[in-house]
């Protein structure tokens, strides 16, 4: 163990840069979101994630920005086990009808002010699932959605240029 | 199990067009008598389902895989219940009566299983009658006495997983008894799967359970294949096996990682998962997806592999950074104090579930779908199944990491054998031409009328079944698949009592279930 610990002391550090986000896309997230949330949370975000239906692809690549090539908490974001802690709901899945108390159960239980990540192409629009007796619908169908990120399932990178996006727009708004 | 299937081949009322296994539907009687087949363990139950109008049970031979399956006939919609000898079915039972309505005679849990009183409709496959949803009560198992207590954790858990509900009752911190209430995910896949087009139904099953998509997209494939009766390609068949290695090696590489993460070692999670993202990053480079999903379809696979480099690179990148880890987990004491004799599985449970993937093989059960059945190239490839009998967290550990050496082994040997040649054969002049073009890989052997294709494929997490019944055009007129967690879901329950809550994460994830192919 001791080897590996002094080798990540003096390894290059295999993580990504940070990935570029588009000025004017921010721009118009600010304005969506509309609130001035900056005094608030400055320039960290707590993330609860809720699968509400999901295959579990989506999930496997959250996981990953946990991971060192991404590294999601060196950007002030961080995944929270409580809603009562989260800024952020991230929500995959196509929300079922079995699940639909949960998620806004988990809604609900999110302090002020709050955003809504729907991820994943089921999460934005039910995906290959479509609406039947067991799919409510897409997230935005149960609660508001701030932000998609579209994919199946999106990449890690993908997200996290979503996410800095959020924490830009949050700072600006 | 062969004088078994002679013995019920004979009773068959018909045989129907079933590739490559029959399918036969028996009496009421047959029926009978092959529940307390399984229940004295002469066969494996692999599957249980439904339609309007039957019901359907695969037998498993645990020795050369082969597989039948058993149906009858339910005009007044009742049929015996298996569940009653034989516990494994009983959450099958539970789901069928859910989604069809029928009637298991005798099955002795009653309760709602998929259905939670959310849907607007009871029987939302059979009847289809109108019904409020406003959700009722679950009555949980009762573990009553003066010292125990409840502890309710889900659906929504406190990490990034799915969701599910886990109701503990503890004597201190013993648990005495654990139960499950799944189903939160439940997407009508069946229903998905009614009367639709060969690519939606594919598309479908890909997403069954997402970190299994390349296993699923390959059984989908050989199902639909056998029913239509069309070729792959040699280049296909190995590539896709290519295909199949790198998923299992990039879950088996998380799961390592996971566990230990859960037995508070962060350590080996950061490793692991940087292991694991250089797998999907190979995959990505090689066939334009991380998780490799769509890529394998009926008749072949969407994307070639042009160059295998990126492929080399990284089995070496892994075979030089993985002992180490392996060694990391051998040496850690305070590790090996968690996992070793944590959440102990016996071997008696794991052969009468029929568990599959590293559970079962953990617990001693020496199956393997590419040793048995088998489907091309693994009998062509060599590779040792990974086998342990402590059954315990540790043993499910180290077949992982036997199976991590195994995987890598196995892709260098395709990469290195890689046949040339195309990578998907035409589906639609197969269909419509009705003869044998193809020279080499699995050829031609078209059929008419409704015919059917069942496929058994190892994914990293065990054995899943597919099951199709298409017309000659080639449309999907009604199809199933049954998870391996299905029959691994039951087993931590077992495996978890007399441990304590905090080993629960860790006993969960060594077990890695998936709620979506459990709740379809």
């Amino acid at each position: 163990m001791r080897r590996m610990l002094l080798e990540g002391l003096f390894r290059r550090p295999v993580t990504e840069g940070t990935p570029a986000v588009n000025d004017a896309e921010v721009d118009a997230l600010a304005e969506r979101l509309g609130v001035s949330a900056k005094t608030r949370l400055g320039r960290s975000l707590s993330i609860r994630e809720v699968d509400a239906g999901s295959c579990n692809g989506c999930e496997l690549e959250i996981h990953a920005l946990n991971n060192s090539y991404y590294d999601v908490e060196r950007f002030g974001l961080r995944f929270v086990a409580s809603p009562r802690h989260a800024d952020v709901l991230m929500v995959t899945g196509p929300v079922t009808a079995n699940m639909r108390e949960g998620l806004e159960r988990t809604y609900a239980a999110t302090p002020a002010p709050k955003w809504v990540v729907a991820v994943g192409d089921c999460g934005a629009g039910c995906g290959v699932f479509g609406k039947s007796y067991a799919v409510i619908g897409a997230v935005s169908d149960v609660i508001p959605v701030d932000l998609v990120i579209p994919g199946c399932p999106p990449e890690p990178i993908d997200m996290l240029k979503g996410l800095i996006g959020l924490i830009e727009a949050s700072a600006r708004g | 199990m062969s004088t078994l299937r002679t013995a019920l081949l004979n009773t068959a009322l018909t045989i129907e067009e079933q590739r490559p296994w029959p399918r036969i539907t028996v009496d009421v009687d047959t029926w009978r008598q092959a529940t307390l087949a399984i229940a004295a363990g002469n066969a494996t139950l692999s599957g249980l389902w439904a339609e309007p109008g039957a019901v359907h049970m695969a037998l498993l031979d645990d020795e050369d895989g082969a597989l039948m399956v058993l149906t009858l006939a339910t005009p007044d919609g009742r049929f015996p219940s298996v569940g009653l000898t034989h516990p494994p079915a009983q959450r099958f039972e539970r789901a069928i009566v859910d989604l069809y309505g029928f009637v298991a005679d005798g099955m002795p849990d009653d309760r709602l299983w998929l259905d939670h009183d959310r849907w607007g409709v009871r029987a939302p496959l059979g009847s289809a009658a109108f019904v409020p949803a406003d959700g009722s009560a679950y009555a949980f198992l009762k573990a009553e006495g003066p010292p125990l207590h409840q502890i309710a954790v889900g659906p929504v858990h406190a990490g990034i997983i799915e969701p599910g509900h886990f109701r503990f009752s503890a004597n201190g911190e013993i648990i005495v008894r654990l139960e499950e209430r799944l189903g939160y995910v439940h997407k009508g896949i069946e229903g998905l799967l009614t009367d639709t087009t060969l690519e939606a139904a594919a598309k479908v099953v890909a997403r069954v359970s997402g970190d299994s998509t390349v296993a699923y997209s390959l059984a989908f494939a050989r199902a639909a294949e056998a029913a239509l009766g069309v070729g792959v390609p040699q280049r296909a068949i190995w590539l896709r096996a290519l295909m199949t290695e790198l998923e299992r090696l990039a879950n088996h590489l998380g799961d390592i990682g996971a566990i230990c993460n859960d037995a508070a070692f962060a350590l080996m999670l950061a490793h692991c998962g940087m292991l694991r993202e250089e797998v999907l990053r190979a995959a990505k480079a090689a066939f334009g997806h991380r998780l490799m999903m769509d890529r394998i379809v009926p008749g072949g696979v969407t994307a070639d592999l042009h160059d295998s480099g990126a492929i080399k690179a990284l089995t070496a990148y892994i075979r030089q950074r993985f002992p180490r880890l392996v060694e990391l987990y051998d040496n850690t004491a305070s590790l090996q104090n968690r996992t070793v004799s944590t959440g102990r599985l016996s071997a008696g449970l794991a052969r009468r579930f029929g568990a599959g993937g590293p559970i079962g093989r953990a617990s001693g059960r020496a199956f393997d779908a590419r040793k048995a059945p088998g489907y091309p190239p693994y009998g062509d490839l060599d590779f040792k199944m990974a086998v342990r009998d402590a059954g315990d967290v540790d043993a499910r550990i180290w077949v992982r990491i036997d199976e991590v050496y195994e995987s890598l082994e196995l892709i260098e040997q395709i990469v290195d054998r890689l046949p040339p040649g195309p990578i998907a054969y035409p589906l639609a002049p197969a269909l419509r031409e009705r003869r044998v073009p193809q020279a080499g890989g699995l050829a031609n052997e078209p059929r008419d009328g409704a015919t059917e294709g069942l496929a058994l494929i190892e994914s990293f997490r065990g054995d899943v079944l597919v099951w199709l019944r298409t017309d000659e055009t080639g449309r999907v007129l009604r199809g199933t698949v049954r998870d391996p967690s299905a029959f691994q879901w039951p087993l931590l329950e077992a495996a978890i009592e007399g441990n304590i809550v905090a080993d629960f994460p860790l006993c969960n994830k060594s077990f890695n279930c998936s709620y979506s192919g459990h709740d379809l």
